[in-house]
């Protein structure tokens, strides 16, 4: 980990930032100022339409913000260089939603082991083991072998979620993971996140902190988590004694 | 009164629509070139970015990018062997063996190696096999790489870590340069072996040996180092264009269709203007 981070730095630190979508004018918000410290794991809610895919896509560093500054592990990302900035990517990883935008023409493995055979070079059986370990976390041990595509898209998410965990991140981003779920898939994502959360083997023992969308807060009541609202062009991140927005 | 003043009406009408007219037409004309300009541009620098990836990243990432080359090497390049033969072929019989006949016929058949290395070696063996890939290979490239940016694995490369020009656009480049490269040399000696088997059938008087030392006495070292540099240049120049409209701007699928037309376009314009280039520096060593 981060000695910065170990220190009491936060993970992202973002400064006056204002976020618009790609290829628009429209302010999602403005003046953001947030920060996540390590092993906190944050809600941020939004009603459809808010822009909470382009707030999170922005402040995993996929997107640029139009304004002010985004700080991981004490980095300014828009100062990075092309190395730093994939050593940096290596300690992040994001889930996209929907189906989780799988390679199409690799199978589950191919795609897990994709980001590890690119960054990390020459350790055959460490990598094998390491997409078993993560394969079988995510109980997709049996479709190892399809490809991604024929799967359907409930289980590409959860292709996509043992993808973004193979390079192990401190700094995981999920976009609505939970969202068009059946129940039990939903209290298997609850139940998976917080034990990552928690650390487990999987991540070396350590706190994986995370930042989640969503439209609905009561589907993650009383776990401890914090929590903030995307609302009219405006991020307010709410202090752990107030009470849950209701976005009914 | 009345006649003349509808004449001179009716003749202002037509000049003001002639002038509308030309004004149209030099609006679409100065759109077609901005636009001309742009691409040219937005080219140019992919160019350059892939240019500087895969310098600065050669050796990074071996494991992947080699399987990657490898697989393109075997979809543009061995996968096209039996189409390559055939055309070749076709080629050899129809045009090499009725010019060695003809050349025969006009007490010429001295001529027909440096016929054959004219037409053969420096346009017809460069220029088809880079039209074949491009028919293959070239649109497949533009309908994968656009439908990827359309259903955002570009930006799940990219929120990998992974270098999307590194990963995507890289063996591209250097597959398909090889694969033209080897299809050209594949498809220049089978037309030649097969252009002078229809000049046998004809019954031209030719022996093997003759023909051949004519061909290798029309055979410059130039022709050797052009050809190579010619073919590699045009499956770089496929790779580039073809990559640039799938992955430049942001499609819709429905897009796609048009972005593969229209790179096909801009890549036989591409060819035939590098081709010209090519004539003017055999002209000048």
């Amino acid at each position: 980990m981060d000695q910065k981070s170990q220190n009491g730095e936060p993970l992202l630190n973002v400064v006056d930032a204002s976020v618009t979508p790609p290829r628009a004018r429209r302010v999602i918000a403005s003046e953001v100022n947030w920060q996540v410290m390590v092993g906190e794991f944050w809600l941020v809610g939004g009603r459809h339409g808010s822009g909470k895919t382009s707030f999170l896509a922005t402040m995993a560093g996929l997107q640029r913000p139009a304004a002010g500054s985004i700080r991981h592990f004490g980095m300014e990302l828009s100062e990075l260089s092309e190395p730093e900035l994939l050593r940096e990517r290596e300690r992040v990883g994001y889930v996209f939603k929907s189906g989780g935008r799988m390679f199409s023409g690799l199978t589950v493995a191919e795609n897990v082991e994709l980001p590890l055979r690119y960054h990390r070079e020459g350790e055959n059986e460490k990598l094998d083991g390491r997409v078993r370990e993560v394969l079988e976390a995510t109980e997709l041990s049996r479709e190892a072998d399809s490809t991604a595509q024929s799967l359907g898209w409930d289980r590409q998410q959860r292709v996509g979620l043992a993808r973004a965990l193979a390079m192990n991140p401190e700094l995981l981003f999920l976009d609505e993971p939970l969202s068009g779920l059946e129940a039990r898939d939903r209290n298997w994502w609850k139940k998976f996140l917080n034990t990552l959360w928690e650390g487990c083997p999987l991540t070396g023992g350590r706190r994986t902190t995370m930042i989640i969308t969503t439209n609905d807060f009561g589907t993650w009541a009383g776990g401890g988590h914090r929590c903030g609202l995307l609302e009219d062009g405006r991020w307010q991140p709410r202090d752990e004694k107030q009470e849950w927005p209701d976005l009914a | 009164m009345w006649f003349p003043m509808a004449t001179i009406a009716r003749t202002g009408l037509a000049e003001a629509e002639t002038a509308r007219i030309s004004r149209a037409y030099f609006r679409r004309t100065g759109r077609l070139l901005l636009r001309l300009k742009e691409d040219v541009a937005g080219m140019g620098a992919f160019l350059l970015i892939t240019l500087s990836v895969g310098i600065l990243k050669f050796n990074r990432a071996k494991q992947v990018i080699r399987p990657l080359i490898h697989a393109e090497v075997q979809r543009a390049g061995i996968k096209l062997i039996p189409m390559v033969a055939f055309l070749a072929f076709a080629l050899g019989s129809v045009v090499i063996g009725q010019t060695v006949f003809l050349l025969h016929s006009l007490g010429a058949e001295n001529y027909a190696g440096m016929v054959m290395v004219t037409v053969v070696v420096r346009e017809l063996g460069p220029i088809l096999a880079a039209l074949l890939v491009l028919a293959r290979v070239g649109t497949a490239n533009v309908v994968e790489l656009g439908t990827a940016r359309a259903l955002g694995e570009v930006e799940a490369l990219e929120a990998l870590g992974i270098d999307p020009i590194h990963y995507l656009v890289v063996p591209r480049v250097i597959g398909l340069s090889l694969s033209i490269f080897s299809l050209t040399i594949y498809l220049i000696l089978v037309a030649l072996m097969s252009g002078y088997l229809f000049a046998f059938l004809e019954n031209v008087p030719l022996r093997p040996s003759d023909y051949f030392r004519q061909l290798a006495g029309a055979l410059l070292w130039q022709d050797f180092a052009l050809v190579a540099l010619k073919t590699i240049l045009f499956g770089a120049l496929i790779a580039i264009v073809t990559c640039y409209e799938g992955l430049a701007s942001p499609l819709r699928l429905d897009e796609v269709s048009r972005a593969t037309s229209s790179a096909v376009g801009k890549c036989v314009v591409g060819v035939v203007l590098l081709d010209a280039l090519f004539i003017v520096v055999y002209l000048i060593i």
